[in-house]
């Protein structure tokens, strides 16, 4: 025991010592990143974590605005081609300069195969090299959200890519993994240096960064912690600094044990749609006729949902109530216009007996119980609010894996639905979730097809308008005749809840972005 | 000796294909690989594609003899959620499984049997009674409420012991442990005290069961008119005919440990096989379930067949009744 015990020290100096010179960030999330390749899953954290070590050619400030990242500006050159031209003197964490050769192929390898990044890649006919530092991009049609979509997309290494073989991301289809997968190789400022999936990913800091950062983060310690019972427990006793999200039950234990809690609307907004295209519903007492069909129906339902208390009951404080599609961060959304019709059983039920219901109706309803916050506790509180003007819901809720691919194939009459616009634009609300669905894409996810002509006419207006004060025009008159038709019935925005020791600054992005340089940890208290 | 063995084999076979024929239905009516590859805007042509591409074009005799093909490789393709491969994701995650369950079964047989002794000797004081009394708790409170407890009290207010994780490992070739340091230990004792109290008080009421009845036998009596000293009596002759149910059982549970171990390791965060099934189960990722199920079945198999083996070289009576049915 003697003899090994200066071994044993000088081993535990050598571990403790490098720690000890710079600031380390233990974070802590439900769930972990998947991979580390930055177009492999369009999904939030996927991206936000994949965003401290990639960056794209434009990325967001601290309020969302645009701000030049890979490339210091960016013009459009005529209706469907815009110039970027790329920040010089770059270098990709393994050394190699970072040239207009690595957008192309970024471009190129987010459009292929085993991408989950096409949603941005689909409106691009082609990404032209035009220079050392300078690409032209060319759409299809006018595109003016084109700045938007790309902050979204991380540039990667061309010459990395393929000495790895990673130049598409997994390729499922031979079963071969893939190296980007587990190492990266990006611009932003910090560098992967181990990663153990689902155990723990240290980042530490890119010395060689163009960039300075706001924080004074050296390394990054991003740990899962999956139960939320544990994930609290190792907040509280001081084995992580920040962890994300709080489960709303234990908000206010956390700051009673003096923890930060810091919350903020999130740009997810959760909405019921209501199958109207169907001559029948599916699942219904009705028969021969769909009663979603009448507005009146559909505004009856919306007066006699209780939102407030959903906010204060359900969600214990932690929502925005709505009554647009689309949160406030979000651009085209409308301050005046975001009111919900007074809560008011009786004229809901008046408004039922004039549609030909005045004992109401059977209907089913379906609703995921693990995707949104308190999903299954809104709907069953949607259906007690129904039950009061004599709509006897039958609820069916299930978990996301199930869900999701029945109301994508449209079996259901009523359903629950969050989205989040991925560009921050409006437009993102009103392709994706309120025209007319068709086989190109448009309404994709309008699971009720709900559908009016004029909107659908300003929706294509609006993609293509680049005169930013007649398209805001555009998007108000469209959330108008949404609100009027009863398209949807919005809800509210969830509020995001991070949790973070007293010690750390940090900036809260509407997105649930978490970026590490924009962190400082002051003197740690150990 | 020979037939017996064949016939467990054919029968450990037999659930094996079973379990494979399982899993393949997973494949078959849980999602659509093809959309869970694709994404929901490929065109039909794609899809058409991707499916022969897959074979899963073929008849079902023909993918269900490609899939155990597969299987007996250890090949169960690329996690949808992860892109990495199947096997590689389980090699990670067994060691962790392996050592957490192996120090709960010590940790479990170390105390409980004896505790099992001492309550079965001492029976009627105050603490074999207070001994009976913590294992009724142990076998009723479920394994999540322990674990938590468990963090509430070290981690949280004591700050003691970490709540989460595996702490620091050291690597030997494909075999991580977490062994050879404090931190991996600090970090073990929790989820191995959480994991083990099941066993523990099973192996404890058992051991003082059949210790009580072990005693009351002829052959106890005349070790003691024999004049042998009672430690003698209790331990050499006693303890050791106990313990052959004992050892059955444990090697019966070892397997349960390993199903337990799901639960501990979702609260623990600990990053073992239960925590990668459980997140799979989450995403519906069916390559991972699949071969989960598989390997958990094996494992059964494995200790089944081998307590089976033992329990014929242990219990002569098996094996006159055998050679005399032979005859």
């Amino acid at each position: 025991m003697k003899r090994i015990a200066p071994w044993l020290f000088a081993a535990t100096l050598a571990v403790v010592a490098p720690l000890s010179e710079g600031v380390t960030l233990r974070v802590a999330n439900q769930g972990d990143v998947q991979s580390m390749d930055p177009h492999s899953l369009n999904e939030s954290l996927q991206l936000s974590f994949t965003g401290s070590v990639y960056e794209p050619l434009i990325e967001r400030d601290k309020n969302m605005g645009l701000t030049p990242a890979l490339a210091v500006k960016w013009t459009q050159t005529s209706p469907t081609v815009w110039r970027f031209d790329l920040r010089p003197n770059v270098k990709f964490h393994d050394g190699t300069p970072f040239t207009a050769d690595d957008v192309v192929f970024t471009f190129r390898r987010a459009a292929g195969e085993g991408s989950d990044m096409k949603g941005i890649t689909n409106p691009i006919k082609e990404v032209r090299r035009v220079g050392d530092l300078a690409v032209e991009i060319e759409t299809t049609a006018p595109y003016p959200i084109l700045p938007d979509t790309v902050t979204r997309l991380a540039i990667m290494s061309k010459k990395w890519c393929e000495d790895n073989k990673a130049e598409r991301p997994v390729d499922r289809r031979k079963g071969i993994e893939n190296t980007a997968s587990f190492k990266s190789n990006g611009t932003g400022p910090f560098r992967l240096k181990e990663r153990q999936p689902s155990v723990r990913t240290v980042l530490i800091k890119n010395f060689n960064w163009w960039g300075k950062a706001d924080g004074n983060v050296d390394e990054v310690v991003f740990t899962p912690i999956g139960n939320d019972a544990t994930r609290v427990a190792a907040l509280l006793s001081g084995e992580v600094d920040v962890m994300e999200p709080v489960p709303l039950q234990d908000i206010e234990r956390v700051k009673a044990a003096g923890i930060s809690v810091l919350q903020g609307p999130e740009l997810r907004t959760i909405f019921l749609g209501m199958d109207q295209k169907r001559d029948e519903l599916q699942f219904s007492s009705v028969k021969g006729k769909n009663p979603f069909k009448d507005v009146r129906v559909r505004r009856a339902f919306y007066q006699a949902i209780d939102e407030e208390t959903i906010k204060s009951r359900v969600m214990r404080g932690a929502a925005s109530p709505t009554g647009l599609m689309v949160g406030p961060a979000v651009r085209g959304f409308q301050p005046d216009m975001n009111k919900r019709p007074a809560y008011d059983p009786e004229a809901a039920k008046k408004l039922l007996a004039e549609a030909g219901y005045p004992n109401g109706f059977e209907v089913g309803m379906n609703c995921p119980n693990d995707r949104y916050v308190n999903d299954a506790a809104i709907c069953q509180a949607v259906a007690a609010n129904l039950a009061r003007i004599g709509v006897k819901v039958n609820l069916m809720t299930e978990t996301k894996v199930t869900y999701f691919p029945k109301i994508l194939r449209r079996d259901t009459s009523f359903y629950l639905l969050g989205w989040t616009p991925s560009t921050v634009d409006s437009h993102d609300v009103l392709s994706s979730i309120m025209a007319t669905p068709t086989d190109k894409g448009q309404g994709q996810f309008n699971l009720g097809a709900y559908s009016n002509p004029k909107l659908d006419e300003l929706t294509l207006k609006v993609q293509s308008e680049t005169d930013q004060k007649k398209r805001n025009d555009m998007i108000r008159e469209a959330f108008r005749i949404h609100q009027e038709d009863v398209g949807h019935i919005p809800l509210h925005q969830q509020t995001l809840a991070w949790a973070t020791a007293k010690n750390v600054q940090l900036v809260q992005l509407p997105s649930n972005d978490m970026y590490f340089k924009w962190i400082t940890l002051k003197s740690s208290p150990k | 000796m020979l037939a017996f063995v064949f016939r467990r084999l054919v029968q450990a076979v037999l659930v094996m294909l079973t379990v494979a024929f399982i899993a393949f239905m997973l494949f078959q009516y849980v999602g659509d690989p093809v959309t869970n590859i694709l994404g929901q805007d490929a065109t039909p042509e794609q899809r058409r594609q991707l499916r022969s591409d897959l074979g899963l074009d073929s008849p079902f005799p023909v993918q269900f003899a490609r899939f155990v093909g597969n299987a007996v490789r250890g090949e169960f393709g690329l996690s949808l959620r992860q892109g990495r491969k199947v096997s590689s994701l389980i090699a990670e995650r067994l060691p962790a499984t392996l050592e957490l369950t192996l120090l709960a079964a010590v940790l479990a047989l170390a105390i409980g049997i004896p505790m099992g002794v001492y309550s079965a000797l001492k029976r009627g004081t105050f603490a074999s009674q207070a001994m009976m009394t913590a294992s009724l708790i142990g076998v009723s409170l479920p394994t999540f409420l322990i674990g938590i407890l468990l963090i509430l009290v070290f981690a949280v207010t004591l700050k003691w012991l970490p709540s989460f994780g595996r702490g620091e490992v050291e690597a030997f070739g494909p075999w991580t442990t977490g062994m050879t340091s404090v931190d991996g230990w600090r970090h073990l004792i929790l989820p191995a005290i959480t994991l083990a109290i099941f066993q523990l008080t099973l192996i404890m009421r058992l051991v003082r069961s059949e210790m009580l009845e072990v005693l009351r036998t002829d052959y106890i009596k005349f070790a003691r008119a024999r004049g042998l000293s009672d430690r003698a009596v209790y331990f050499r002759h006693a303890l050791k005919n106990t313990l052959v149910p004992v050892v059955t059982i444990t090697g019966l549970q070892i397997g349960g440990l390993i199903a337990f171990a799901i639960i501990t390791e979702t609260v623990f965060q600990w990053p073992g096989m239960g925590l990668l099934f459980i997140q799979a189960v989450q995403f519906a990722d069916i390559p991972v379930m699949a071969a989960y199920l598989c390997l958990i079945a094996l494992i059964f198999v494995i200790i089944n067949l081998v307590v089976d083996l033992l329990y014929f070289a242990v219990d002569p009576r098996l094996r006159v009744e055998r050679t005399a049915l032979a005859h």
